[in-house]
């Protein structure tokens, strides 16, 4: 009877091991993101396509803000050790992060889970931007996208303009051309600097600081002051003076996109990631066109801008498969055309940009123009000075350059005395990274 | 005669205020230790080994011609705002203490300001003062550039003023209604009859006897003006432009949160903290002998 009753409830347990097999916990993967409004919807659309492609781990995508707020989210969770396992990073916080010690490294990952990695069929500008100077990728990229011009055809019509100026001095004129023509803001404006300095610099095959822009020390200097990157600011402040544009801060509500996507204004320089908010709204004619450079030169490569994915220490093996299932995933054809098409980011691997070019996708009117910012992106293979930057609190470096211009177009400081001024106050920043990290490298 | 309650027990005054002590060492003793502490180190932002370094983030910050230009607007934003708020608040809640019929209403919407949060409002006047389709775009209208908070730093300095200003002028008015409504009649009215004029009144004997209210409120709202201007700023200016809204409390904000720069950030909240200290104390030290507290 006893041995009976135990055979039964031996039968019934295994039983119950059997039947609870199937409905076993999925391994959660946990995914923390800065971007907001249509860009956030779309990036959980990216998570619900991977939870629905396979069926042993359930990613788990969550909204942080805006990018710095999500830096910071990431910060405090590391801190209190309730870290997710992936963390979108923007481009900027790409020194601090690889230093951190706080960073599983993306090409360790996929060697580790047993992944063989074509990674030359990332995009060679993308890929630089957040590998290590032997190449090795550190983070995933993921939204990737540079900036472009965007101007309206309408007004170039009236005022006769045959088409989107080459160089600097060509726009220039073309906006004194719209200006009599009887436009009111030939062009909607910032000090940008991811447009003004940043690719400005990289097209012109002048450095932003010494060291290869960074890569090559922590030691590196700024030395934005000495190149023509002057003469280019104070063609912005001629832009301020004479009132060829408006000043558009994105912080008052109206920025520079809206500016030119409602038909006020005739250009503006912005990101290809906008195309699709713009195709949006926009009531006029328009294109894009690649970024302009200083007569006489023959300009080098654009660089990507936007964020990536940072994968975190402090999990067990399982998550980290389930982490580098996502990353294979994300890197997939599919997945590559899907986000490109709903955004307007450029696809990071060659593979995904071939299969939107065989399928006529930049051929197709709405995205007509997007194929611009690959072709700026590969116009020349990156050189040390147009590979990108790895330069420590560089966000905090741009906030101040930031600062220095304003004052200049207030008609405070000249644009040597501010970019001097800008150069002094970011090189103190460089040397606290430096006294921060003292005695590590970046890799 | 003094009242006073004496507990039997010995334990339990201890135990009563037990939960304020802990409330106020968590959210304040404790966090402002730890900046202490890392004013003196150089703290990574995702943790880790922290060199010491001792005075050195004291005087990178000393030597900054930045950091002396943030503590001048800081100044200038404490002395307006305050200025502003309590002066028109006063002028407020004499006229409201003035009227006879409906004065729930106009005490009732005068108040209602307050319940605004500061994001809110610097949102609402972020439209006001907009150069291109705000409410001040009137002006740019007559005379073409001449308001833009854009780029002239003075022009969003006002703006900020104005609507910090706005926001704690409701504050102030209640304040300033209750301790009006608590001077007695008879003394104004013997005033009255011996034939002093509304001026005369209000100088010899209501603000007198107001003064305690007008001290307890100064305290407050320079104390307040150095740490709550942040709301307003993030939204309106973020420090700009060219950093001429850039108050202390926000430099810290910036530099620590999204410059990721603790250390840097934590020697400033010290430096800022002990300034608020020895402002009020100079306050107290000073001005409240001159006031006279009703027995």
């Amino acid at each position: 009877m006893e041995r009976k009753t135990l055979t039964a409830a031996a039968v019934l347990g295994l039983l119950a091991v059997g039947l609870a097999m199937p409905v076993e916990a999925k391994t959660e993967i946990n995914l923390w993101y800065g971007l907001k409004g249509y860009l956030g919807k779309q990036v959980m659309k990216v998570c619900e396509r991977f939870n629905a492609a396979q069926d042993e781990y359930e990613i788990v995508c969550t909204g942080k803000g805006n990018y710095d707020q999500a830096l910071q989210a990431g910060i405090a969770a590391y801190r209190a050790k309730k870290h997710p396992h992936i963390l979108q990073g923007v481009e900027t916080a790409t020194a601090t992060l690889m230093l951190s010690g706080a960073i599983y490294p993306a090409h360790q990952l996929m060697a580790d889970a047993g992944y063989d990695v074509d990674w030359s069929d990332y995009i060679g500008s993308i890929m630089s931007y957040y590998a290590s100077s032997d190449g090795k990728l550190y983070s995933f990229p993921f939204n990737s996208s540079t900036p472009v011009m965007y101007y309206n055809i309408d007004m170039y019509e009236k005022a006769g303009i045959s088409g989107p100026a080459e160089t600097w001095e060509q726009f220039e004129e073309n906006l004194r051309t719209l200006k009599a023509s009887g436009v009111a803001c030939p062009i909607a404006f910032s000090t940008y600097l991811w447009v003004h300095l940043e690719q400005f610099s990289y097209m012109h095959g002048e450095p932003i600081s010494t060291r290869n822009n960074g890569f090559d020390g922590l030691d590196a200097e700024l030395v934005f002051n000495q190149t023509s990157y002057v003469k280019h600011v104070e063609r912005l402040k001629r832009w301020y003076d004479e009132k060829l544009g408006s000043y558009a801060k994105e912080l008052f509500g109206v920025g520079t996109r809206e500016s030119f996507a409602t038909g006020k204004c005739g250009h503006y320089f912005g990101s290809i990631a906008s195309h699709g908010t713009v195709l949006k709204s926009a009531k006029m004619k328009w294109n894009v066109a690649p970024l302009p450079h200083n007569e006489g030169v023959t300009p080098n490569n654009t660089v990507v801008g936007g964020a990536s994915f940072w994968i975190m220490k402090g999990f067990d093996e399982a998550d980290y498969k389930g982490v580098a299932a996502f990353f294979d995933f994300i890197r997939s054809v599919e997945s590559q055309e899907f986000w490109s098409t709903v955004t307007g980011y450029v696809p990071t691997t060659r593979s995904g940009y071939d299969a939107l070019v065989a399928k006529g996708f930049y051929k197709q009117e709405q995205y007509a123009g997007r194929e611009v910012a690959i072709e700026s992106l590969a116009r020349t293979p990156p050189t040390p000075l147009s590979r990108g930057l790895r330069l420590g609190y560089f966000r905090q470096i741009k906030k101040i350059i930031g600062d220095e211009l304003e004052q200049m177009l207030a008609g405070k400081k000249t644009a040597q005395e501010a970019l001097d001024n800008a150069v002094k106050r970011g090189n103190e920043q460089l040397r606290r990274f430096e006294k921060q990290y003292q005695g590590q490298s970046l890799p | 005669m003094i009242k006073r309650v004496l507990f039997r027990n010995r334990l339990l005054p201890y135990l009563l205020i037990l939960p304020e002590v802990l409330i106020v060492f968590v959210f304040f003793y404790w966090p402002s230790a730890k900046a202490l502490f890392w004013s003196f180190t150089l703290e990574p932002p995702f943790g880790g080994f922290a060199q010491w370094v001792g005075l050195d983030n004291f005087r990178e910050l000393f030597s900054s011609p930045e950091y002396y230009e943030s503590a001048g607007i800081t100044l200038i934003f404490a002395f307006w705002t305050t200025f502003i708020s309590m002066g028109l608040a006063l002028l407020l809640a004499i006229f409201v203490d003035r009227v006879i019929r409906g004065l729930v209403v106009y005490r009732t919407v005068l108040m209602w300001p307050y319940a605004v949060a500061a994001p809110a409002a610097a949102v609402a006047f972020q439209f006001i003062f907009q150069p291109g389709v705000g409410f001040f775009a009137f002006l740019n209208d007559i005379w073409p550039g001449i308001w833009d908070p854009n780029i002239v730093g003075a022009d969003a300095m006002l703006m900020v003023i104005i609507a910090a200003s706005w926001k704690s002028i409701t504050y102030n008015f209640i304040f300033f209604l209750a301790g009006l409504q608590a001077i007695p009649r008879t003394f104004v009215e013997a005033a009255a009859l011996d034939g002093a004029g509304p001026i005369r009144r209000f100088v010899t004997i209501v603000f007198p006897l107001l003064s305690p209210t007008f001290f307890f409120l100064l305290v407050i709202n320079v104390t307040d003006s150095f740490t709550e201007g942040f709301g307003i700023i993030n939204v309106m200016t973020q420090g700009g432009p060219g950093g001429a809204t850039n108050i202390l409390v926000y430099k810290i904000y910036q530099d620590g949160f999204v410059g990721l720069d603790l250390s840097g950030s934590s020697a400033q909240s010290v430096v800022l903290m002990s300034l608020v200290i020895a402002l009020t104390f100079v306050q107290f030290k000073w001005i409240e002998r001159r006031i006279h507290y009703a027995e």
